[in-house]
């Protein structure tokens, strides 16, 4: 059992507030939930859908075939029409269309009245439309109605009753009229599921990682990030600030990190170019500080919300000069929350910017999972604090060579040690300095020593196939579902693996997992990205002298449906 | 803390006869007064000849990027309240490349003390007008005169209603390190306009042009009252008034933001814990 149903209307009709109610109920039934979705640069108007995918199985990825479609105006039905599965079914209120469809395919379920008799507002009529979809898959009203029962809890007992009303006359609207109705719903009889999104899961990964302070400048698709922290913020004592601008807001969060919290700031595109001067300063200063990037399409303003994966080389080269970095891009709600803590641990053990970048997709695409595992989660104090014995104050060195790498990082004001931090070159008491044996020695220290033990922390990518695949399909980020999903569809035919990245710089050692190995002896190896120029290929190639034979590229700002990457891996394949 | 000699830091690099040396001198002598220990505060900087002054002064520093003083001074304000931040920095450091962080951190009202060294060129990068460059002063990128007209801080910090606004005089010492005294203590953003003498680029503002203009402001002056601060902040130049010229007891940030009541974030400990519950919202 597998369903897709698409929500679509214009901005402000609420087809966020049905795709929410119907993911949650879904993944609380036990389902296995998949969302995602697709908005225009407005707030009113214009067309948006949400689309989500529920089985009994797991499904990490969007389809293009929908089993129903709601369509809350006349332009869902228009465009969306021909994506319409076999047996599925377009629901509409032809009075707030303003035409009328007949056939096989529609049917009429007039929202609008059912809301104003039953709850006596036109404002429940997304109520209604959800009762109608729960009717037309005789699945039950029981936990919808616990769920209007949470989410209007503020508006009382009043509009609660109406929204339950309208729920169940809409439901059984459903029932009696869609004779044709067919869906073979089994209920997958186990505890619910929880449903998260990669930006709530980076948000929760930073407050698990003991995040103190963040700041940003607001920009889709990163404001989710900042939305999610700030609504958390009291709870666990976090401080967010919107800053005047990025360049600020990088500065702020490493003016903090320097006085002995964890921080973090998180832009796209535009925000983020803004943000790179800084970056450079975290890079000299050898300041924790971890970075959310929620990529969009390019170049300048670009796609606002769309999604591409094209600032990968731009976030590895950010910032002049040379110094080392981590690069994580989470595949998933769960990589999103454990790398999120692996962000702020490897950013505070050797004192370098650690970046997190997602995408407009998965950014929004929700998941479900029965539980995260929070074991693998980390929170280690790796700062020099007053704690740590007031001895030798005096001969604190903040860049000092005697440990090595990575110097102690003091917190100014705690003790006695003096915090000296520069942008300029500087010695190891952090004074500036231009001296060439100095420079040589601090490049040696920050850069060249610290690299190797950052790339040994660095797990193997994720691999799913057999010992000795014919075609491996490599991505990166967000791309992970969707390539889980056609791998192991295509897996039925073909001797095919799935290669995904989702620590990405420094690349995995080969001592752990011999990826080369694999992608060396495959005869067809494809790399899937979201971009025009292949941009992992591109790292690949220049870190380990690997090149892909086939490349599979998206570039029109929309996510890869699993139909059509399904379709041109067969290409790939039938070309040789 | 018993001597003076224990804020020593790096021996300058300025010219002889800048007017930074006097500055440096009497900020070291009003922390000693103010019986603040050097491992007690931290001075934020950004990048000028005025902004290398922490590293000839021994104190906790983050000498940052050219105009980015203020971002990372609210970020330790905020990170641990308790510690004093003042910020030097130039007038092309602060009121060119850092002017949109000045708006928005008077606008805050972070507790920050922020010195500007104002000596109307850009020193370190060899005498380009500055923001505060008076109009028609030929440098060797303008050589037909600087276009703009010249930015006047006072005002503009009136103007936007910041809570402490002074003006101070490189060679005045004893004034100028009671007006620094009263701006480290002041509850509030303090910004401190002091004019300083560039004695290689600037040839128009020099210690004798300014000893003819400069006055202090008496005890009859009044300086929470908005309306009159505005008129002598406009009052065109052949007299300049230095002292306190606008106060108020605004709240300040830090005091606005209800997490930092119980105590300062760096001491409100973590425990991965008492965050898993966080997971339950999930289902
Ligand atoms: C982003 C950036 N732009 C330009 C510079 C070059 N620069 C260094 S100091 C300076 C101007 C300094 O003038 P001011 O702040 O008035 O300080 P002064 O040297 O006069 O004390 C400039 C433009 C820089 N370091 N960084
Ligand atoms: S150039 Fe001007 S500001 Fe810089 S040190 Fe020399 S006199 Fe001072």
């Amino acid at each position: 059992m597998d369903y897709t149903i698409l929500i679509g209307g214009k901005a402000g009709q609420g087809l966020q507030t049905i795709g929410g109610v119907l993911a949650r109920l879904f993944s609380r039934m036990g389902y296995h939930v998949f969302s995602h979705q697709d908005y225009m640069s407005r707030i009113r108007g214009g067309h948006n859908f949400y689309q989500l995918r529920f089985s009994d199985k797991e499904v990490s990825s969007s389809r293009k075939k929908a089993n129903i479609i709601v369509a809350l105006d006349l332009t869902t039905i228009e465009l969306h029409k021909d994506d319409l599965e076999e047996n599925g079914i377009i629901i509409f209120d032809a009075q707030s269309v303003k035409q009328t469809f007949t056939g096989q395919e529609f049917l009429n379920v007039p929202f609008d009245k059912i809301a104003v008799e039953n709850g006596g507002d036109k404002i429940m009529s997304n109520t209604a439309a959800i009762g109608a979809v729960l009717g037309m898959l005789r699945l039950e009203t029981t936990l919808l109605e616990e769920i209007i029962h949470t989410n209007l809890k503020k508006k009382g007992n009043d509009i609660i009753n109406k929204n339950i009303l309208t729920a169940k006359a809409g439901y059984s609207y459903a029932i009696n009229e869609c004779t044709q109705c067919s869906f073979a719903v089994s209920m997958p009889g186990k505890n619910g599921n929880m449903l998260i999104d990669t930006s709530q899961a980076v948000g929760l990964g930073s407050i698990m990682s003991g995040c103190k302070f963040y700041c940003g400048y607001p920009m889709t698709p990163s404001t989710a990030v900042m939305n999610y922290i700030g609504s958390k913020a009291q709870e666990y004592s976090i401080v967010v600030e919107q800053t005047e601008d990025e360049i600020s807001s990088i500065n702020m969060a490493l003016g903090a990190s320097y006085g002995g919290v964890r921080s973090m700031t998180g832009s796209s595109g535009g925000g983020f170019a803004l943000m790179t001067e800084g970056v450079s300063l975290a890079g000299m200063m050898e300041l924790p500080v971890v970075i959310t990037l929620a990529q969009r399409p390019g170049p300048a303003t670009g796609l606002p919300t769309r999604t591409e994966q094209g600032d990968l080389l731009f976030v590895l080269h950010s910032g002049h000069g040379e110094f080392p970095r981590v690069v994580f891009a989470p595949g998933n709600p769960e990589q999103g929350l454990y790398l999120t803590n692996k962000a702020f641990d490897l950013a505070e053990k050797y004192q370098i910017p650690a970046f997190i970048i997602t995408d407009q997709y998965i950014a929004d695409a929700q998941w479900t999972y029965e539980s995260l595992d929070t074991d693998k989660l980390v929170y280690n104090d790796y700062r020099l604090r007053s704690r740590d014995g007031a001895e030798a104050e005096s001969a604190y060195q903040r860049y000092s060579f005697s440990e090595g790498a990575v110097s102690p990082l003091a917190v100014p004001g705690d003790s006695k040690r003096l915090v000296v931090v520069d942008s300029d070159e500087h010695d190891e008491a952090g004074h500036m300095i231009e001296d060439a044996e100095m420079r040589t020695k601090m490049m040696q220290k920050r850069l060249l020593q610290k690299l190797p033990l950052i790339q040994q922390e660095i797990e193997a990518p994720f691999y799913f196939g057999g010992e000795k695949p014919d075609i491996v399909v490599t991505g990166w980020g967000s791309t992970y579902g969707i390539i889980k999903d056609a791998v192991m569809s295509l897996s039925k035919t073909q001797n095919i693996a799935m290669l995904h990245f989702s620590q990405i710089y420094p690349l995995p050692l080969s001592e752990q997992f011999d990826y080369l190995k694999i992608l060396t002896e495959a005869r067809i190896t494809i790399c899937v990205e979201n971009n025009a120029t292949g941009q992992f290929a591109y790292l690949m190639r220049a870190e380990t002298g690997y090149k892909f034979t086939h490349h599979i590229n998206h570039f029109d700002g929309r996510p890869f449906l699993l139909e059509s990457l399904t379709g041109e891996i067969n290409e790939c394949i039938e070309r040789l | 803390m018993n001597a003076l000699s224990d804020y020593k830091g790096q021996e300058p690099a300025w010219c002889p006869g800048c007017g930074n040396f006097p500055i440096l001198e009497t900020l070291k002598t009003a922390l000693f007064e103010l019986g603040m220990e050097p491992h007690q505060f931290t001075i934020v900087s950004g990048i000028g000849q005025a902004a290398k002054l922490p590293h000839y002064l021994k104190c906790n520093t983050f000498n940052g990027l050219h105009g980015r003083a203020l971002p990372p001074a609210t970020g330790m304000r905020l990170a641990n309240h308790e510690m004093p931040v003042i910020v030097t920095s130039g007038d092309g450091d602060c009121y060119g490349e850092g002017g949109n962080h000045l708006i928005h951190a008077i606008r805050r009202n972070i507790n920050v003390t922020l010195l500007v060294h104002n000596n109307q060129i850009y020193g370190l990068t060899k005498g380009q007008a500055s923001p505060t460059t008076t109009e028609g002063v030929v440098t060797k990128t303008q050589p037909f005169g600087a276009n703009a007209s010249e930015l006047n801080p006072i005002s503009l910090a009136i103007g936007l209603d910041c809570s402490f606004v002074a003006r101070g005089y490189a060679a005045d010492s004893v004034f100028l390190k009671s007006i620094i005294k009263e701006a480290i203590t002041h509850k509030g953003f303090a910004l401190v306009d002091i004019l300083q003498p560039c004695v290689t680029f600037n040839k128009l503002n020099t210690y004798s042009w300014y000893k003819e203009r400069v006055y202090h402001l008496d005890e009859t002056y009044n300086p929470y009252d908005r309306a009159e601060a505005f008129k002598l902040a406009i009052k065109l130049p052949d007299k300049i008034p230095t002292g306190i010229i606008y106060k108020n007891n605004k709240l300040t940030f830090e005091e606005r933001i209800q997490i930092l009541k119980e105590s300062p974030l760096v001491k409100q400990g973590f425990s991965l814990n008492s965050t898993l519950k966080e997971l339950d919202t999930f289902y």
